[in-house]
């Protein structure tokens, strides 16, 4: 009978309620195929590097599912509670006729295990699935070749899927039977019966505190972009974070009053139709919703800001790479050894550690002639009588009290001009000249630029190697010479060549092309060298380092995707969830009002007119948060590219773009599912 | 006399081949423009089906019902809707005001939903207001109000529209008898001074008093009919009671 009564109850709610079943299905099908990411890359032919990178993946996409899980279990206590109150009715009938508060907890078990089970296996079945799909996904991301395509179920996926759900379920039924226990009988016979008091707010007050609101938020959006130069503590973000949420949640407040005071005071279009309805319906359940309300926008801010700075770090990886390594190798190595600083080794040795790059990959047996299309030497200098403090001059003090991660100690790098000019040609950069008494900086890091052309526009000058130098142009320009991902030259001091003093030599660069035209014969290269550092007589000499495109393209792919799947996993599970709880209150709201359209219908208002007011009622629930989670977002987007600035943000717009062809299928989605289950549940005669 | 509503031979059934209820059974009966009729019958007796289907919100299985000459068991959809907003009004025995809304625009909706200016909105609502002597709530909420207030916004909001006909389920159902009165002699003012016509269902042999005539039901047919006349409300209470008392024994024969 229990057992008769829990799957009918199921039966019946299904209907109404087949959003929130639909969301549970797409939580478990999220969580596994984000955890069977594992067991789908032994499909692909991977080198060691990539299979580091995903074992980083897999660690960081498990920490991430257990933030997941609370949210998930959050929007599944959240939903069944929810649920429960919707039935106070039934189970006071229950009450009445005499069954026990453990029975009808008991109903409420079978319930929970029933919904549990049945979107636990449909949505294990959609996982298995859409994760066959992940694996091409994955081969795209890592830019792997896929060497077999076969069905692969992962058990430890399954397993933890089972387990974290399970959890979930179990803690719903703990508070489920909580609830239970407390509920008494005459509430739940009348508590729907309560009738909701509607205060009107105090227009003045709604200004001021809305007035207030629009201030600290400004102050906040101001703080992570403009003002970001005053956070320089990582805990130091917290304080526009708070200060968001508290006025998102105080402009809901107030904007909900005013609006409504707004419209009333326009009698012609507030007796228009069912304006007076709407906006009162509006106004009565955005009393209780604000708090609802601000959460979602926070929620869908954070979607934005996360799905948006993934996707554009990805795209901008890629997109860095022509332009970043734009050749094959580079060797740097030290040159400034001496007994000094070398205590212990023999003069002949310390001249063998002093070889340039070349040289030195010459007396392992590496024909460079051979093996290297083309390719340039350079030497950087460094003095300690030519600090960042020094070149920065005046300014210095100034400087640091806005950007206090410099580090004015830091010797700059001193190259001489026709060593850059090379090495520009190379790269297809912009070549300089300079005279005896110039000098000029190269840079391509956004940040150290703006310190930088501080103090290049006021002309002052530096001293080095005996010389007064005056800068050549009043900002740095772009350039750089270590292959990389992303802008990192944080700035280069050009002079002219004849004032260089080589007893300042530091380092060594060989940057090359390799005399290879297809990917396999550059990797056949690349090996060879590689096989020189692991070579037996490599001890006699100081090895230079090296980057080569083909290790930073798969470092950056390799990071692109990291970041790209869990923006994916958080932003989607943060939507889904997000629209969830939206829709299951319109669901509920509609049920309650079920009532109130019968009456209307009775006073002779058309379908459409009807319509057109359930479709204002949710849009306005749907869109209030969304549009402000737009603006937030605007901001948000602002200091992510701030913050990521190192990793490049280019093709934001397109990502943008993604972000709101995301937030359109599934926030849209949503939207549209509820306002047609609406609609029926409104039809419904009871 | 015109004739506002006329019903020919409707019947209603409810359920199966096999199990068939007979909700209504063959009614007719006409009521006169300006009249106040009250319609009496135990429950089941099939008396709130007969409002129902005048109110359009069930359909009769045959038969027609005309009101105001337009045959209105052929209307569709929004015709449908079009002739509850203009000819009909409504008074529920639960008042059936959106507590959401205060009183005045509880009426004004009524109005609204027809797209009439706001400024006759509110020229017509101060005017019923006083009518009905509500002027005092008008900005309070329904939760606000007593039952007697709530069921006469109601009624102010059903007339508001100057419908042909007011259609009223048990009006008087929840309130207590001094409200109850009161809002039967609105009737009788609304009635006899402003010359609306009223349909009131109820099982209240007091309030069916009020009326100028009542119909008995009974297993859906018409059982009998009986009018006021010139008897004073007393009397005419008096021959109700006797009805009643007939059609109670006569329900106790067929147990």
């Amino acid at each position: 009978m229990l057992y008769k009564l829990s799957f009918k109850n199921i039966k019946k709610s299904f209907k109404d309620y087949a959003i929130y079943f639909f969301t549970l299905i797409l939580g478990v099908a999220i969580f596994y195929v984000f955890n069977a990411i594992e067991s789908q890359t032994v499909l692909l032919d991977l080198n060691s590097s990539q299979h580091d990178l995903i074992e980083l993946l897999v660690n960081m996409l498990s920490g991430v599912s257990v933030f997941v899980s609370f949210i998930l279990g959050f929007l599944i206590i959240y939903a069944s509670r929810f649920l429960i109150k919707r039935r106070n009715k039934e189970f006071g009938i229950y009450m009445t006729l005499g069954m026990g508060k453990r029975k009808i907890s008991l109903i409420l078990f079978i319930e929970t295990l029933l919904i549990g089970g049945i979107s636990l296996a449909v949505g294990l079945g959609l996982g298995v699935l859409a994760s066959q799909f992940m694996s091409l996904l994955v081969s795209n991301l890592f830019e792997a070749d896929m060497t077999k395509f076969e069905f692969v179920f992962s058990t430890s996926a399954c397993t933890k899927t089972l387990i974290y759900f399970g959890i979930m379920y179990l803690l719903v039924m703990i508070f489920n039977t909580i609830i239970v226990s407390k509920c008494r009988l005459i509430e739940l016979l009348h508590g729907s019966k309560k009738s909701e008091e509607v205060k009107v707010k105090n227009p003045y007050i709604c200004i001021i505190v809305f007035l207030i609101s629009c201030l600290i938020l400004g102050r906040a959006y101001y703080l992570v972009t403009d003002g970001i130069g005053e956070l320089y503590k990582f805990e130091q973000i917290l304080i526009p974070i708070a200060m968001g949420s508290i006025s998102t949640f105080f402009i809901f407040w107030s904007l909900s009053g005013l609006i409504l005071k707004l419209v009333m005071s326009i009698r012609g279009l507030y007796y228009k139709g069912l304006n007076s309805f709407v906006l009162r319906q509006f106004s009565s359940k955005i009393n209780t919703m604000v708090f609802s309300m601000s959460v979602i926008c926070i929620m869908l801010f954070i979607t934005i800001c996360v799905l948006s700075s993934s996707l554009s770090i990805k795209n901008s990886l890629n997109a860095n790479l022509d332009v970043l390594a734009p050749a094959d190798i580079e060797f740097m190595k030290s040159v400034d050894f001496n007994s000094e600083n070398s205590v212990g080794y023999s003069e002949e040795t310390l001249s063998n550690f002093n070889l340039s790059s070349k040289e030195t990959l010459e007396r392992l047996g590496f024909d460079v002639e051979e093996n290297f299309k083309e390719y340039v030497e350079l030497d950087v200098y460094n003095t300690p009588k030519l600090t960042l403090r020094d070149t920065l001059g005046s300014k210095v003090d100034y400087l640091l009290k806005q950007f206090k991660f410099l580090n004015v100690r830091t010797e700059e790098d001193i190259l001489a001009v026709s060593d850059y000019n090379k090495v520009a040609r190379l790269y297809g950069l912009e070549e300089f000249s300079l005279e005896e008494d110039e000098y000029m900086i190269v840079a391509d890091f956004e940040p150290m630029y703006r310190v930088r052309n501080e103090v290049l526009k006021t002309g002052e000058t530096i001293s080095l190697f005996g010389h007064t130098l005056k800068p050549k142009y009043s900002e740095c320009q772009n350039g750089f010479i270590e292959l990389s991902s992303n802008n990192i030259n944080g700035g280069i001091v050009l002079v002219a060549d004849s004032i260089v003093d080589s007893s300042y030599k530091k380092k060594n660069y060989l940057i090359a092309n390799y005399n290879a035209k297809t990917k396999e014969e550059k990797i056949a290269i690349e090996n060879k060298i590689k096989d020189l550092i692991n070579s037996e007589n490599v001890k006699e000499y100081n090895f230079p380092n090296t980057s080569s495109r083909l290790e930073i393209a798969e470092a950056s792919g390799g990071l692109g995707a990291l970041v790209t799947f869990l923006g994916l996993y958080l932003g989607i599970i943060f939507l889904i969830s997000s629209a969830a709880i939206l829709a299951l209150k319109e669901l509920s709201e509609s049920a309650d009002n079920k009532e109130r359209y019968m009456m209307i219908r009775k006073l002779g208002a058309d379908e459409s007119i009807i319509n057109r007011s359930l479709f204002r009622q949710i849009g306005i629930f749907f869109m209030a948060p969304l549009i402000l989670a737009l603006i937030h977002s605007i901001f948000g987007i602002k200091f992510c590219t701030i913050i990521l600035e190192g990793l490049g943000t280019n093709g934001l717009l397109p990502s943008i773009i993604m972000t709101g062809v995301f937030l359109l299928l599934i926030y849209g989605g949503y939207f549209l599912v509820t306002y047609i289950s609406s609609k029926r549940i409104i039809r419904q005669k009871f | 006399m015109e004739n506002i509503l006329k019903i020919e031979n409707i019947e209603k059934y409810y359920g199966s081949r096999s199990s068939l209820t007979k909700a209504i059974d063959n009614i007719s009966f006409e009521v006169d423009k300006g009249e106040f009729v009250a319609i009496m019958g135990a429950s089941g007796s099939g008396k709130t089906t007969l409002l129902n289907v005048i109110s359009t919100i069930d359909r009769v299985t045959s038969g027609h019902i005309y009101v105001g000459g337009v045959d209105i068991t052929k209307l569709k959809g929004n015709e449908l809707n079009k002739f509850r907003r203009e000819e009909l009004g409504f008074i529920f025995q639960d008042f059936n005001l959106l507590d959401t809304l205060t009183a005045y625009e509880n009426i004004a909706l009524a109005l609204s939903i027809q797209n009439r200016n706001h400024k006759e909105i509110d020229t017509l609502i101060k005017k019923v207001a006083a009518e009905l002597d509500i002027k005092s709530v008008l900005d309070k909420y329904p939760y606000q109000m007593s039952g007697g207030q709530k069921q006469r916004v109601a009624s102010a909001r059903a007339i508001i529209t100057d419908p042909k006909l007011v259609l009223a389920d048990e009006p008087t159902g929840a309130l207590d008898s001094k409200s109850a009165k009161m809002l039967l002699e609105r009737f009788n003012y609304l009635n006899s001074t402003l010359d609306t016509t009223i349909l009131m269902v109820t099982h209240d042999a007091f309030t069916a008093s009020y009326a100028t005539r009542v119909v008995f039901i009974k297993d859906g047919k018409i059982f009998n009919e009986i009018r006021r006349g010139d008897d004073d409300r007393k009397e005419f209470f008096d021959k109700i009671i006797d009805v009643v008392t007939l059609l109670g024994g006569d329900l106790n024969d067929a147990l």
